[in-house]
Parts: C-alpha cells; sequence; structure tokens
C-alpha cells in the first residue's frame, strides 16, 4: 500500500478517489444504457492501459494486439461451451496462452532485430494469420462464429459471468483499476525504469547494461498476459465470437485509439481517452438517430478525425496538458 | 490435378502479381524517398478503384481508358495529401507518422462506405468472359490487359526515375537529404511529387484491379497489408523488389489457392512475410539496414 501511494500526490489521490467513487456509484443513478456506455468505455480504457505497458512504456509500437484478445476469448469461451469451465478458470488458461503468444511474436522478433515499422507489421501479420486460421478452423467453428448460450437468468452468477449489466460493470471497473494500479506499480519498479530508459533510447539502454532484450520480451508477455482479461470480458460480455471481428486489425487500432488520444505512456492517458473517445462517438450516435440519420461508418469517421486531430495538433495527446491544468504534474510517466 | 491447370492459374497469379507489383512499388517509391510509411495505401487504391466504377457505370468509360485520367487525379491528391498534411510529419517519430497514416486510412474508407454503400460493385466490360488460347495455356483477356498495362506503367516509371532529371532530383533526396538541399533542390516539392507519384502508382494498379475483383469500400486494409507484404517481401525502398515481390506473392496466392482453399491463400503470403522478416529483413532484394 506504501508503495502504491508513493509518487501520488495528495491532489492526484483525492481526484483519482473521487473519479472511483463516483464510477462506484454510477450504477445507482444512470439507467441501461448509459451503464451500458460505461462498460465499453472501461472496457477501451482496460485495454488501451494493457496496450499501452508495450508501446507507452517500452516503446514497442503494436498493431496487433487483437490477436490476444481473440485467443483469451476463444479460450474462455471454448471451454465454457465445450466442458462447462467457467470464465475465470478459462482466464486461467487464457493468460499463459496468450503470454506464450506475445513471447514466440516478441522472440522472434527482437532475436532477430525486427524493429520500429518491421515490427508493427510483424505483429499485424500474426494476427492476420490468426484470423485466417480461426476463420478455416471447424472444431471452433470456423467463419460462422462461437456463440455462448444466453439465457435469462434469476441472479447474476459472477463465477459464471451470466447476469445483467450492472454485474458486468462491476467486474471491468474492478480491472481498470487494479490493472491502474498494477500499471503505477510497474512504471516504479526496476524494470519500468529500464522500460522507459529502452523506450527513450535503446541504444543506450543497451550501453548501460540493460539486457533490453530481457526487458522487452516481458513487456510483451506482461501486456499480452493483461490483454487477456478484456479477451474474455468481450467474449462473455457479447456472447459471440467471430474470428472476422476478433481478430481483425481494426479491433487492433480500435483499442490503441484511447491511449493515443489520451496520451501514450501515461497512466491516466488511456481512461482518459476512453471517456473522451467512446463518450463522443456515443452521444454522435444518439444524435444521429434522433435525427434519423442512418450512416454506417460516420462514427468511424469521426475516430479518425479526432485521431488526426490529436496526433496533428497535441503529440503527447490530452492528458499531459490537462494534468498541468488540474494541478497534478504533467510529466510523462 | 492436370499440371496445365496449374500452369493456367499461375499464369493468372503472375498476371495479377504484376498489378500488385505495380501497387507496392508505389509504397516503396513513397517510403525510399519521404520516409513516410504510407499506411493508407490500400484505401487510397480504393478511391481510385471507385472512380474507375463510376465512371464506367454512368459514363460507360472502359477502365484501360481512364488509367491515365485517374492515375493524375490521384496524383493530385498524392501532391496535396503531402503538402498540406504530412509534410510536417516527416521529422516526427515513426509512430506518430504511422499513426497519422491510419487516421487518413480510416476516414477514406469509413468516407466511402457513406458515399456508396457496403455493396460489391464490378465492371463488366465487353471482354470479361473473353480469353486467349495458346496451346493448352488460356489466358484471361482481363489479367492479360491489366498485366500488360501494369507493365507499361511500371516501364514509364523506370524511365522516369533513370533518365530524366527531375527523376534523378527526387533520387538524389533518397539518397541524401542534407545533400539534396545544399545543392539547391526544392526538397519539399521533391516529396509531394514523390507522394504524388507513389499515389499515381497505386491509382493506375487499382484501376486495373477493378478488371479483376470486386470493389467495396472496405477492402482498403487488406490491400493495404498486402503492399506490405510484398515490399518487405521485395525490399522496403528498392524498386525491382517491390516487382518481383509482387511476382511472388501473386504466385503464391494463386497457387495456394488453387492446392489448398482460396480462403486460405493471404495466409501464405503472410507465412512469407514472416519469414522474410526473420531471415532477411531487408527483403529479398533490399539493401542492407544499417
Amino acid at each position: 500500500m506504501a508503495r502504491l501511494a508513493a509518487g501520488l500526490s495528495p491532489r492526484s489521490a483525492a481526484l483519482l478517489g473521487a473519479l472511483f467513487a463516483v464510477l462506484v456509484a454510477a450504477p445507482f443513478i444512470i439507467n441501461d444504457y448509459l451503464l451500458t456506455v460505461l462498460i465499453i468505455i472501461l472496457y477501451f480504457a482496460y485495454a488501451g492501459q494493457a496496450w499501452n505497458i508495450m508501446m507507452g512504456f517500452a516503446g514497442q509500437l503494436s498493431l496487433g494486439h487483437a490477436i490476444y484478445l481473440g485467443l483469451a476469448g476463444y479460450v474462455a469461451a471454448t471451454l465454457y461451451v465445450l466442458l462447462g469451465v467457467g470464465p475465470w478458470l478459462g482466464l486461467l488458461a487464457a493468460i499463459p496462452i496468450c503470454a506464450a503468444c506475445g513471447a514466440i511474436i516478441g522472440f522472434l522478433a527482437f532475436r532477430f532485430g525486427v524493429a520500429g515499422v518491421y515490427f508493427a507489421i510483424l505483429t499485424i501479420a500474426f494476427a492476420e494469420f490468426a484470423r485466417i486460421g480461426f476463420d478455416n478452423w471447424k472444431f471452433v467453428n470456423a467463419s460462422s462464429g462461437l456463440f455462448l448460450p444466453v439465457k435469462q437468468y434469476a441472479h447474476n452468477d459472477l463465477w459464471r459471468l451470466r447476469g445483467d449489466p450492472t454485474m458486468f460493470y462491476y467486474v471491468i471497473l474492478a480491472a481498470t483499476a487494479l490493472l491502474f494500479m498494477l500499471c503505477h506499480l510497474l512504471l516504479r519498479s526496476r524494470m519500468g525504469y529500464f522500460w522507459l530508459a529502452i523506450r527513450e533510447d535503446e541504444q543506450a539502454a543497451r550501453a548501460t547494461g540493460i539486457d533490453t532484450f530481457r526487458y522487452k520480451m516481458y513487456a510483451v508477455m506482461i501486456s499480452a498476459a493483461v490483454t487477456s482479461f478484456a479477451g474474455v470480458f468481450y467474449a462473455f460480455f457479447y456472447n459471440n465470437l467471430f474470428p472476422e471481428q476478433v481478430f481483425s486489425i481494426s479491433r487492433s487500432i480500435e483499442i490503441i485509439l484511447g491511449p493515443v488520444i489520451g496520451g501514450v505512456g501515461t497512466l491516466f492517458g488511456p481512461i482518459l481517452g476512453a471517456f473522451v473517445l467512446t463518450g463522443l462517438a456515443e452521444a454522435l450516435n444518439s444524435a444521429m438517430t434522433a435525427l434519423g440519420i442512418d450512416l454506417p461508418g460516420a462514427t468511424q469517421v469521426f475516430y479518425g478525425i479526432c485521431l488526426l486531430l490529436v496526433v496533428a495538433g497535441l503529440p503527447d495527446g490530452v492528458w499531459p496538458p490537462l494534468a498541468r491544468r488540474l494541478g497534478v504534474g504533467g510529466s510523462k510517466k | 490435378m492436370p499440371f496445365d491447370v496449374y500452369l493456367n492459374v499461375a499464369v493468372g497469379g503472375i498476371l495479377t502479381g504484376l498489378v500488385y507489383g505495380l501497387m507496392a512499388l508505389g509504397l516503396s517509391v513513397i517510403f525510399g524517398v519521404v520516409r513516410v510509411v504510407n499506411f493508407a495505401h490500400g484505401e487510397m487504391m480504393t478511391i481510385a478503384m471507385f472512380i474507375a466504377v463510376v465512371a464506367f457505370s454512368a459514363f460507360h468509360l472502359d477502365p484501360l481508358i481512364m488509367l491515365i485520367p485517374i492515375a493524375a487525379v490521384l496524383f493530385a491528391l498524392g501532391y496535396a495529401l503531402q503538402t498540406g498534411v504530412i509534410n510536417p510529419f516527416v521529422t516526427r517519430p515513426e509512430h506518430a507518422q504511422f499513426l497519422l497514416m491510419v487516421a487518413l486510412a480510416i476516414i477514406i474508407s469509413n468516407a466511402l462506405l457513406i458515399m456508396f454503400g457496403p455493396d460489391a460493385r464490378s465492371v463488366q466490360t465487353a471482354y470479361a468472359f473473353d480469353s486467349y488460347q495458346i496451346g493448352a495455356l488460356i489466358i484471361d483477356a482481363s489479367k492479360l490487359y491489366a498485366g500488360a498495362a501494369a507493365i507499361v506503367f511500371t516501364a514509364a516509371l523506370f524511365a522516369f526515375f533513370r533518365l530524366m532529371l527531375l527523376g534523378k532530383a527526387i533520387r538524389a533526396c533518397a539518397d541524401n537529404h542534407t545533400g539534396a538541399q545544399v545543392v539547391g533542390l526544392d526538397v519539399k516539392r521533391l516529396y509531394a511529387l514523390t507522394f504524388g507519384i507513389g499515389a499515381a502508382c497505386v491509382g493506375a494498379a487499382g484501376v486495373m484491379l477493378t478488371l479483376i475483383v470486386d470493389t467495396t469500400p472496405l477492402i482498403g486494409p487488406s490491400y493495404t497489408l498486402l503492399a506490405f507484404v510484398i515490399v518487405i517481401t521485395g525490399g522496403l525502398g528498392s524498386l525491382p523488389g517491390a516487382l518481383l515481390g509482387g511476382l511472388l506473392i501473386g504466385l503464391t496466392e494463386a497457387l495456394a489457392g488453387l492446392t489448398f482453399s482460396p480462403s486460405l491463400k493471404s495466409m501464405f503470403a503472410f507465412a512469407i512475410l514472416v519469414l522474410v522478416l526473420l531471415f532477411r529483413p531487408q527483403g529479398i532484394l533490399g539493401r542492407r539496414l544499417s
């Protein structure tokens, strides 16, 4: 607990506590629609935070995180549908599988000096590989998709992750809070400082004696492992999995928009980015529905414009300038 | 399966590969000179494909006639994009450029979706079902014309870079950015020209692809990836490498589609990419990375 509080000013602790309190109280105040929006926001905040470990902390750009989301979702859903194994045990199986998958990609890339843009494209290639593979794999129903049984549940079954939005909301809220704390601890750990050194200048980091290969591997594996929860959650929240969707490149891009807009490498950036992006997109959707306009793709154009404006105008994201405004320090940590 | 089936499919794959090669050439030219990875490459191609499809359905203009005009439109688009949006990013970190292009890609493909809807469109030319027969070999007329046009376009591009002063100036920019500025080249304008040329290549390739495949607003990402696979396989920045990569991937896709299943064909392209990245990261004809 003491380590958790270290490096957190009273002001930022108070603001974080207030935000958390509001989020905990939210289900009592808002309706089911807004609650679902909040679930999606927190899902993106969680997944963005997980991606941020690799790119924001260690400087390795992954554009194929859908592979971890998809693998984890498929592992947990298959275990549930075929053997009746609950999602939490499924998650225990998914974590090592995703970490191993990350380790394979990382090993191949880092061992052979594949870096930068080439690394990003390698990650896409693996995700596409998985997409086509699952699309043709009869065992998991190939392209016709895997469905979880949906029934009316009299009460919430947390163990099987079957229930109403309120239960899902608290699950993803707890996970997002835990991941936030984990990232906070990681950043202040020895490994966290090594990652920052690698991100800023890999050559220099190696020259000071950091085993860059090993720490980049840790970054990929930890990022993949924590991403797996988002995959399992997604599968059980939406109750269906299509390879075409879960492994698609747009899924990978979707989860990185939050941290990019909020601020890559910051702790609060992914959360803020998810709120800003999903909040605005939902507002746009509601406005269009109210006006009777049906334009598939409009939300995506909106995402694109947001991304364009942020990348061009606020290279560090929205959070660092906002943090300075709030007086909670704007350092890129 | 009899040998001549394989031969026919292989020839078809090579002809498609020529068009792929031209598409990848655009990407390679842009990366080789401007050093920006054009992640919106496939989406720019989709714009060209839609212009060709609309020109055909509205005015019955054959894609082969529209080749040069559409390439010119894409040139203008590329030129404007580079001067208006991308130029400030030339000195920014790689991932910032990447995300900028991702943003453009998302905007282009979804704007096309809003304008044209999700349905697949195709060009039904009079020669769509014609073919030429040489012995046991049967060649689709559409693929033959597309491949031939790709060869002509590529040859013109090589001549431009080798023979014309402007082409040499662009190569000078690619070789030594500071040196090019010192001898008085307007590097910004040359960058814009290069991006325009790259866009024209992919535009021309897109027009020819309308003869071979259906056009939908959301095919962009898969062709962007395909262009990357080809360019990395052949060697990023190497023009002959892009062509060779295109032929190789076109041939692989065709044979994999025949031997296994068409839905598995791009898996083989990605397998080649992974192998190349691991064992020869600079690509088959690429220069050693520093």
